[in-house]
């Protein structure tokens, strides 16, 4: 009995009229948790009631504790019928299981109907008395922490990360259920909130008790998500970075290390049956187990000259016989379970089988003998790392499989939805391995729903590590490649290729890197993650965005999903087109959080690609982009060169835009924090140079590698016609869908966050897929153009982490849900200084942030430093190995002479089953100039002239929303909790609430007004990370209908202004993330 | 091809002071869209007509959903719904709660009810106020009436607390209440040259001093505001004596008389028409214990003062000098003993028309 819940109701206020005669309310409460309940006396004629109630107590485990909220009824009491409920509160008393978060949760909540949204506040105080349970049987996560925050929080230190966690849960949906017939929509609506409020604390509890047993106390980068999956149920799944956290006390300089060590989950765990015990691991037995227990192993930071225990390596390729031996082996035993269920086609198991069969046969089974765990997936759903962290980034990856939805019979047993997930992970993983890379960084995992048929979708960026800080044995490595014990300054080489030159993935050009010159560096990078805050850019960075629409034919069951399965590969590779051309012709290099969604309708599938792209300094420019008829004689010769021109043009006025200004040689103006490495590396450029890897760079600066676009037919003009519709944002806006604006780092406190829902009915019954792309093309445009305008009062101003959801609830309506912030900047200083100073700014702020020391940094550069000198002039691996062509057919997608053939690999490919890609990428980066932090004074004042914008004479506590992990110039903290509601609306007065347009409105406005109170209710005083992962609309206008889903989520904190002083004194720390600074004025 | 729905929800609330204006102006949405054309807003941000109309409508639904909440404006600052600055909160209201000046003229002094309500829609066509502002006007006025009908204290002190108004609009307010609880009569046209602003001062001036709440002892009571002084209204017959008594009427002239002269060019006007005057302001008075006399208050004014002096072409100046000394000389008088009275009555007399003395 390891806890007990006390909670008290004070007052109501605002209470709608529940009696026409008197026009009051006889108000009481209903307080209930588990299946306790208490009530509180009726409050007699009034609006406005004074409940002052004693203290209700729950004498709960602490397993239900983290499962249930409380619940709290509203009700009218009628002395002759049925007492009225006025509405509901659900709390979430999950923050108040961990000690350093908040104490006690006490505020007005907003009283809501899901059928007639809010109605008055109640004001409530709920305490937690927890019990210490030694119990190590126990089924309860108490005390681990949760953080959608991509990174690591801001007032804490990262001292071991151990890899990924993953848990789901299924339940039938009470929609679907037969009682649904009898029952009202409330009590449907309030049953469907309910179960999903259960489920989600089930399954934070879940993974709670996975990183207890791995060894850990936080969670980082918690992603949950729902799949209403209709007839079939319910699932609830969240993927998330287990790691050990400490909390910096203010003011203490931070000087641990932070280790990582991925995946060092006990067997038990990878197989995520909600009934744990007894339950095989799925594929522990073909694998001898090479990490031992999960012992956190901290190295010395000061250990400069220890070389790294294992390097990753690039004949990565090899260990793949193992993984994919494990893919092909793992029994699959969910699927064997949907088999029987009946609708699980056979075709499309054995399309699968075939597969994964296939990706074995290229990748080849050749095998180094290294022991890889593959319990585990290597990922990281972090977005962003501490300098030195990341060695080298491979690319996307990313994966997709159709499935056929069946009913889910035991809700005890989901092995079928983690089978799934399974594959889609292996196949991630394997294709990392193809690109060199032992880890996947920036995972995400999404689904898209429409009937019966379901695309699971993940995707990451493959990336090398530090294997510094990993523990040994945890990760597939161990094979010595010299090549990356090798150097790299430590900012530029996590864009040099981790693959090996001479034996490619996929056709790339390489260049010598044009910062250290010593690497190869490929023409063009794709990433998931942020911009790594050591890159070094030029100029500012854009949101860049591919868009595309499929018909598709109207089918059931299998022939659908073998539709859908065929589609998507050309679309992947329409849209890695379309961003490669709008990349070129905003003359960049690389795309940073690339985010590829491809939804699904009953007749259209939607692919929406956005990424935020910059030119990376240290990868070579852009070449133009080249039109070519299709013959030389071509007739419209002079119409070709008319576009031509305006390619160039638009380059033109781009690079002018973007003031993408990139210097001629690489030294210029680069400079490192650290004085010593950077004269080091100089000395290693000046004797690089003198090699003939000059020449070599200069050629590609010519017209050599000009992107060439073929116009052969009309859709061709067509496509090259869309590439120039997309208008740039007007005179003081930028815009960018990650955390740090590349370019952008001096932040005044301007912060407006906005969710924009747009539904566009097709009428048109003969649309062409042209003529779809146009309208969906458009659809997007406007949208950015609206909210140009309407934030036109906050110029200058960028908008980030601008996050675009496409979906298509009904036959004819296409979905567009965006979530971003704006945020206004001082524009004088963005101009005055060079492209460099947001970039160290970043760096130092990460730096700081994450709580790595900027020994760290040192140290690791230096070594690094010691071993390159040792192993100079050997440039390149010598490692070659034969290995056969991978599937990888996105990759290829920018060798547009391969058109034709490769999409007829892919189309053989995806015959073969389900759908995969990956992606290469590569960047490098700058180490960064420390000259910039002499000018913070001038910064600080600004932001704190700004900021003197005041909220204050409010009775209500304001709070700040935003999607990133900081607010400009304010400081956080404490972190609180995690904030994850859901909520139902309805309505059956649709014209009457303003219609669509007007009942959704309102929700959102609802649900904005609901999170704001939780986290007031907490103490807190912001929302970071905050994220709308679902927006289920549907209506039936001609029965006046419409109901509505959302689910929202982000970290509740408490934060605090930075004032003048300590902005001057921390803000050379905190420029990027505008405040975000440990270091300790307070 | 069309947008189903469209919206657009800040953490912050967006809203834009134009667009509040044009919606508190009861422009349709697309209406609202060409006025902001017009206007030039489309060259800011490179904005098109359908960008204009999506935030126009986006905006028109913010402010219909606040509306709720601007009707008791208190519940604004505490509401969860819409995180608002407080400036922002206090834009809002204040221009809610502002009004035409040529409607309320239209409406001053009558019944608050549903009667007049329905003439609404010539009152807009009259005055060129839209219905949908006129009626939001309406309810307003309405409203405030209500709420400070039950209240007791001071009438502009209520209002300005009730409905967080700034003191300016509270006494017009106040004005406006004032006139619809007494009824004054201000739609005659010999009335109409008169503008709401000239009314509203006159309201406070009958408001400070000769209400119940004038009198520093009745603080607290019902309506103290609202209501006219009934024993002061009573006393007013007492000042009779000065017109109905020959020797007063008499020796009041002179006195006035002696000295005014020379020191005005409508002198000769003056004196001969003095006992007139005279006669015109006290009857007033004493008939004030009517509530339908009271009504005529403006009306009896102008009529029986303002139309004379007017035709005998008076300048402001004499007017202010004549009435001057009209109610100083009135204190030499060692037969009149209600100077108290006399003070209370003439001072706001004296104010009212040197207000409403102008073309």
């Amino acid at each position: 009995m390891p806890g007990k819940l006390k909670a008290k109701i004070v007052a109501g206020r605002h209470l709608p009229v529940m009696d026409r005669a008197s026009d009051l309310t006889d108000a009481f409460v209903e307080v209930k948790f588990g299946n306790t309940t208490f009530k509180t006396d009726v409050c007699p004629k009034s609006l406005n009631p004074q409940w002052n109630s004693e203290w209700f107590k729950f004498e709960v485990d602490d397993e239900d504790l983290q499962d249930e909220p409380l619940q709290i009824t509203v009700l009218d009491h009628d002395t002759y019928s049925a007492n009225d409920a006025i509405g509901k509160v659900y709390i979430d008393i999950d923050p108040l299981l961990y000690s350093e978060a908040a104490s006690v949760i006490s505020g007005w909540f907003p009283i809501y109907d899901t059928i007639h949204g809010i109605r008055g506040e109640i004001n409530v105080i709920v305490k937690v008395e927890l019990f210490n349970d030694l119990n190590r049987f126990r089924q309860s996560s108490c005390g681990v922490k949760f953080f959608c925050t991509t990174c690591i929080p801001q007032c804490y230190r990262a001292t071991l990360v151990h890899g990924f966690v993953e848990e789901l849960v299924v339940n039938e949906d009470p929609e679907y259920q037969w009682i649904d017939r009898i029952r009202t929509p409330r009590a449907s609506n309030e049953a469907r909130q309910r179960l999903i409020s259960l489920m989600s604390g089930e399954l934070q509890r879940k993974i709670g008790l996975k990183v207890l047993e791995m060894g850990g106390n936080a969670v980082v980068g918690y992603l949950q998500c729902f799949d209403l999956e209709g007839e079939s149920g319910l699932v609830v799944r969240a993927i998330g970075t287990a790691c050990t956290l400490d909390k910096l006390s203010s003011g203490s300089a931070p000087n641990t290390n932070t280790h990582m060590h991925p995946n060092t989950a006990p067997a038990s765990n990878a197989c995520n049956s909600p009934s744990k015990d007894g339950k095989e691991p799925v594929f522990v037995e073909d694998l001898p187990s090479s990490s031992g227990p999960p012992t956190p192993f901290r190295a010395l930071p000061t250990s400069s000259s220890s070389p790294p225990p294992f390097s990753p390596s690039k004949p990565c390729s090899r260990q793949s016989s193992s993984s994919d031996t494990d893919l092909s082996l793992t029994p699959k035993t969910g699927m064997g379970s949907g088999g029987s269920a009946g609708k699980e086609a056979g075709p499309l198991r054995t399309l699968l089988r075939q597969q994964t069969q296939t990706a074995l046969e290229q990748r080849g089974a050749s095998s180094s003998g290294l022991l890889l765990n593959a319990r585990e997936f290597p990922f990281f759903t972090l977005t962003s790392f501490p300098p030195g962290f990341l060695l080298h980034v491979g690319g996307v990856v990313s994966a997709r499989s159709v499935k056929l939805l069946d009913r889910i019979h035991n809700p005890d047993e989901p092995e079928t939805r983690d089978a799934w997930w399974e594959e889609i992970r292996q196949e991630i993983k394997s294709h990392a391995r193809a690109l060199g890379c032992h880890a996947v960084v920036g995972y995400s995992e999404s689904t898209s729903i429409c009937e019966e048929v379901c695309i699971l979708s993940a995707s990451g960026t493959a990336a090398i590590l530090n294997p510094r800080y990993m523990r040994e044995g945890c990760l597939d490595i161990g094979c010595t490649d010299h090549r990356f014990e090798d150097p790299s300054p430590p900012s530029c080489g996590f864009c040099h290729i981790p693959y090996d030159e001479l034996n490619m993935p996929f056709p790339a050009q390489l260049t010598y890197c044009y910062h250290c010159r010593r690497q190869k560096v490929p023409d063009v990078l794709f990433t998931t993650i942020d911009l790594p805050s050591e890159a070094a850019v030029a100029g500012k960075g854009c949101l860049i965005q591919a868009r595309l629409c499929r018909l598709k034919k109207k089918a059931q069951g299998e022939t659908n999903a073998t539709a859908i399965s065929n589609l998507l590969p050309f679309m992947e590779y329409e849209l890695h087109t379309q961003l490669m051309n709008k990349l070129k012709l905003r003359s960049m290099n690389a795309l940073f959080g690339l985010h590829i969604q491809i939804s699904v309708g009953e007749n259209m599938l939607l692919g929406l690609a956005s990424a935020t792209g910059v030119y990376l300094t240290a990868l070579p420019a852009p070449g133009g982009i080249q039109i070519a008829g299709k013959t030389p004689g071509d007739l419209s010769n002079e119409h070709i060169s008319s576009i031509q021109k305006r390619i160039n043009d638009t380059i033109a006025v781009n690079k002018e835009l973007y003031q993408i200004n990139p210097p001629e040689l690489a030294e210029e103006g680069v400079g490192s924090p650290i004085p010593e490495p950077r004269h080091r590396s100089r000395l290693f450029r000046s004797h690089s140079e003198s090699s003939d890897e000059l020449s070599e760079l200069d050629l590609s600066h010519g017209k050599k590698d000009a992107f060439v676009l073929e116009i052969d037919d009309t859709d061709a003009v067509e496509d090259i016609h869309s590439l120039l519709i997309d208008a740039p944002p007007p005179t003081g806006f930028y815009s960018c869908n990650t955390e740090n604006m590349p370019g952008i780092s001096n932040w005044t406190s301007g912060v407006q966050m906005f969710t924009s829902v747009r539904v566009l009915r097709l009428s048109n019954a003969n649309l062409t897929n042209q003529g779809l792309n146009k309208i969906f093309t458009d659809l997007c445009e406007n949208l950015l153009k609206s909210f140009y305008f309407k934030l036109r009062s906050m110029i200058p101003c960028c908008l980030c982490h601008l996050n675009f959801t496409v979906a298509v609830p009904e036959e004819e309506l296409i979905q567009v849900t965006v979530t971003a912030v704006a945020m206004t900047y001082d524009k004088e200083q963005t101009q005055e200084k060079t492209a460099e100073k947001p970039v160290n700014k970043g760096s130092l702020e990460a730096e700081e942030q994450l709580q790595f020391p900027l020994e760290l940094c040192a140290d690791s550069s230096s070594s690094n430093i010691q071993t390159a000198s040792k192993i100079s002039g050997v440039a390149e691996s010598t490692n070659i190995s034969p290995r056969a062509a991978s599937v990888d057919y996105g990759s290829f997608a920018d060798r547009c002479s391969t058109w034709l053939e490769l999409l007829r690999l892919k189309a053989h490919t995806i015959r073969r089953g389900s759908v995969k890609t990956s992606r290469r990428t590569q960047s490098l980066a700058h180490s960064v100039s420390s000259l910039e932090r002499c000018s913070p004074l001038q910064e600080g004042r600004s932001r704190s002239l700004r900021s003197s914008r005041s909220f204050g004479g409010s009775s209500v506590t304001v709070v700040k929303m935003t999607p990133l992990s900081f607010l400009p110039g304010i400081r956080i903290i404490k972190y609180l909790g995690i904030i994850n509601m859901f909520f139902i609306r309805e309505t059956t007065s649709l014209r009457e609430e303003g219609g669509v347009s007007g009942f959704l409105h309102s929700f959102i406005a609802e649900v904005f007004a609901m999170v704001r109170a939780h986290v007031a209710a907490l103490g807190g005083n912001a929302v970071v990370s905050y994220s709308m992962k679902e927006c289920v609309f549907m209506e039936n206008p001609n029965k006046n209908q419409a109901q509505c889903l959302i689910n929202v989520s982000g970290d509740a904190v408490i934060c605090i202004s930075e004032t003048d002083q300590e902005s001057s004194a921390s803000t050379a720390n905190t420029g990027q993330t505008g405040g975000g600074g440990t270091d300790g004025a307070t | 091809m069309s947008v189903e729905l469209d919206v657009f929800v800040g953490n912050t609330t967006i809203m834009d002071e134009e667009v509040y204006q044009l919606w508190l102006d009861g422009y349709t949405v697309n209406d609202a869209v060409k006025v902001r054309m017009e206007g030039g807003v489309m060259d800011e941000c490179e904005a098109s007509k359908d960008v204009l109309l999506s935030d126009t409508m986006d905006q028109y639904r913010t402010f219909q959903m606040c509306e709720r909440l601007l009707h008791s404006p208190a519940k604004l600052a505490n509401q969860l719904l819409f995180q608002i600055p407080p400036h922002r909160q206090i834009m809002l209201i204040e221009r809610y709660y502002a009004f035409d000046d040529t409607f309320v003229r239209e409406v001053l002094g009558k019944k608050l009810s549903k009667g007049t309500k329905k003439d609404l829609d010539d009152i807009s066509a009259k005055t060129g106020v839209t219905l949908k502002s006129c009626r939001r006007q309406f309810d307003n006025f309405k409203r405030v009436f209500k709420v400070v009908e039950e209240l007791k204290g001071p009438l502009v002190e209520n209002i300005r607390q009730h409905f967080l108004l700034s003191d300016k609009l509270a006494r017009d307010y106040a004005a406006i209440v004032f006139f619809a609880n007494n009824r004054f009569e201000t739609g005659k046209r010999k009335l109409q040259y008169l503008s709401f602003q000239d009314f509203a001062f006159c309201a406070g001036q009958l408001i400070s001093n000769w209400t119940v709440g004038a009198v520093g002892e009745y603080n607290m009571v019902e309506d103290m505001d609202v209501d006219l002084d009934k024993e002061f209204l009573q006393e007013l017959k007492e000042l009779k004596i000065l017109i109905t008594d020959k020797d007063l009427l008499d020796q009041h002239k002179s006195l006035v008389c002696t000295a005014l002269r020379g020191k005005t060019k409508v002198f000769p006007e003056m004196e001969t028409s003095f006992k007139n005057l005279s006669r015109g302001l006290i009857n007033i008075a004493a008939k004030l214990t009517n509530t339908k006399d009271v009504r005529d208050f403006f009306i009896d004014l102008v009529e029986k003062f303002i139309e004379p002096c007017r035709s005998d072409r008076w300048t402001a100046a004499d007017m202010k000098l004549y009435l001057t000394h009209y109610t100083n000389s009135a204190h030499i008088l060692d037969t009149f003993k209600h100077q108290v009275v006399w003070d209370r009555y003439m001072g706001v007399v004296k104010s009212c028309i040197f207000k409403m003395y102008h073309d």
